[in-house]
């Protein structure tokens, strides 16, 4: 009998390896799989690559990663947030290595990992500081940069629901970089609050189906809800102070 | 002649305004998110959030925040009826792939042939860049809210652009607080003046060859 469910955070965990490469699902703190986040860091692995949009927030989850000293490079979409000290503070002082990239690219690599794709030409960031360094085209008129998929040794993604085969559903716009994150490393591991029995899932809503998934680990949705960013101000998302600032 | 700059939400309003039925609609976060305030209620407009939200409903009443629905400034939003959630390559899909009719941007600096920058104020700034570019280059229409002026005067439509680029040559319309300015072929066509303000005027404040629009241009 197949069972993917693991018993526990830390035998979910106990296989990733110092220097690992690790996609953290999450968009702002919709999504962020934060038991299993907390979990890696008891876990002690060192060394790592984090993949996440941000760069943590507040004192929890990645943010409290990055204060145990345990990321050597972020590879990011949007770092800058007021609460996300304790990544600027390890990027300031040289002890993390950013690699920024445009939000759709991040995306589309990780899909074009999970899906055997070699490389891609995308629009995005030609002709910007972004781009530098990276070979471009002249396709149907229009400049185009060349990416190569970001694969993961391990995804770590939180989903709503799940059964032992690993098939999951999210909720609302928590679902963001979940479904694609786990087709995309070699180890997903999903956090869910419910698991259910094998056709609990309507096969027509099913939403990452079980073949992307290695484990399943249940936890406890935590009490309060919608918290407010610390801090305050909003200064993340498309175009950031850009926009808000100015 | 005297003349009253545009508020925030005045420059809001001309942008909901000129949205039309059935458009999707991405509000960067920021000026731009003002336009949802304005929104005509008797047109169906698609908002869209780059975290995977199509008809992005207004903020919730407090107590009744969701922390799993948020959009793209993480600011807490409601589903209108009707309305989908899907995953993030999807979501940027729709934004790379010309799906958008619109989105509406805020801007360091525009040129005259449409770059846009608005993603780094450069320096020792951490770099952030989000969905910036993918919207720049993807979206049907590239719709800039800003002022016109910096805080120290200096036009913010410029010849070259001395912040870091967003996208080359994708903005078709600026919205400022001292006209609407369409990025054409020909070059820079303002419209829309506010009252009092002449031509010749906006033009030594802009520092950038205009155009003026025909009669059409009233609004």
């Amino acid at each position: 009998m197949i069972d993917k469910i693991s018993p526990s955070l830390e035998a979910a965990l106990a296989d990733v390896r110092d220097g690992a490469t690790i996609l953290v699902g999450g968009f702002g703190g919709a999504g962020v799989p934060e038991e299993l986040v907390d979990a890696l860091i008891a876990q002690g692995a060192k060394d790592l690559t984090i993949v996440n949009n941000n760069a943590g927030n507040g004192e929890v989850g990645i943010a409290a990663l990055f204060k145990a000293g345990r990321v050597k490079k972020l590879i990011c979409s949007y770092p800058r947030q007021v609460d996300s000290h304790h990544f600027q503070d390890a990027y300031r002082s040289g002890k993390v290595e950013l690699e920024l990239v445009p939000q759709g690219t991040l995306s589309e690599r990780m899909r074009a990992a999970g899906a055997g794709i070699g490389a891609f030409y995308t629009p995005s960031g030609y002709g910007t500081e972004l781009a530098k360094g990276k070979e471009t085209r002249v396709i149907d008129g229009r400049g185009q940069v060349l990416e190569y998929p970001l694969h993961g040794d391990v995804a770590l993604v939180k989903a709503e629901r799940g059964d032992r085969w690993g098939n999951l559903v999210y909720r609302k716009s928590a679902r963001n970089y979940g479904p694609t994150m786990a087709s995309a490393a070699k180890i997903t591991i999903a956090q869910v609050y419910e698991i259910v029995e094998l056709g609990g899932l309507d096969p027509e809503c099913i939403v990452t189906p079980g073949i992307f998934v290695t484990r399943v680990v249940k936890v406890l949705r935590k009490e309060g809800g919608y918290r407010a960013p610390a801090g305050g101000g909003v200064t993340r998302g498309i175009s950031g102070r850009a926009a808000a600032g100015r | 002649m005297s003349y009253t700059k545009l508020t925030r939400e005045e420059i809001a309003k001309r942008i909901a305004l000129d949205i039309p039925e059935g458009a999707y609609v991405n509000l960067g976060i920021g000026m731009p998110t003002l336009v949802g305030n304005h929104l005509p209620k008797d047109r169906e407009i698609f908002l869209h959030s780059e975290n995977g939200i199509l008809a992005m409903g207004p903020a919730p009443a407090p107590g009744e925040e969701d922390a799993d629905l948020i959009n793209a400034g993480k600011e807490p939003v409601t589903l209108l009826t009707g309305g989908a959630y899907f995953h993030h390559t999807d979501s940027f899909a729709m934004m790379r792939g010309g799906h958008l009719d619109i989105a509406v941007l805020g801007a360091f600096q525009v040129s005259v042939s449409g770059d846009l920058a608005n993603w780094h104020s450069g320096g020792d700034a951490i770099p952030a860049v989000g969905g910036a570019m993918d919207l720049a280059v993807g979206a049907k229409s590239v719709w800039v809210i800003m002022e016109h002026l910096t805080k120290s005067g200096e036009s913010k439509i410029v010849e070259r652009c001395t912040y870091p680029l967003t996208g080359i040559g994708v903005v078709k319309r600026i919205y400022t607080d001292l006209a609407v300015i369409d990025v054409t072929p020909r070059g820079l066509r303002a419209s829309r003046l506010v009252p009092g303000l002449s031509f010749d005027e906006l033009r030594r404040l802009s520092g950038v060859p205009l155009l003026a629009a025909g009669t059409k241009a009233a609004a």
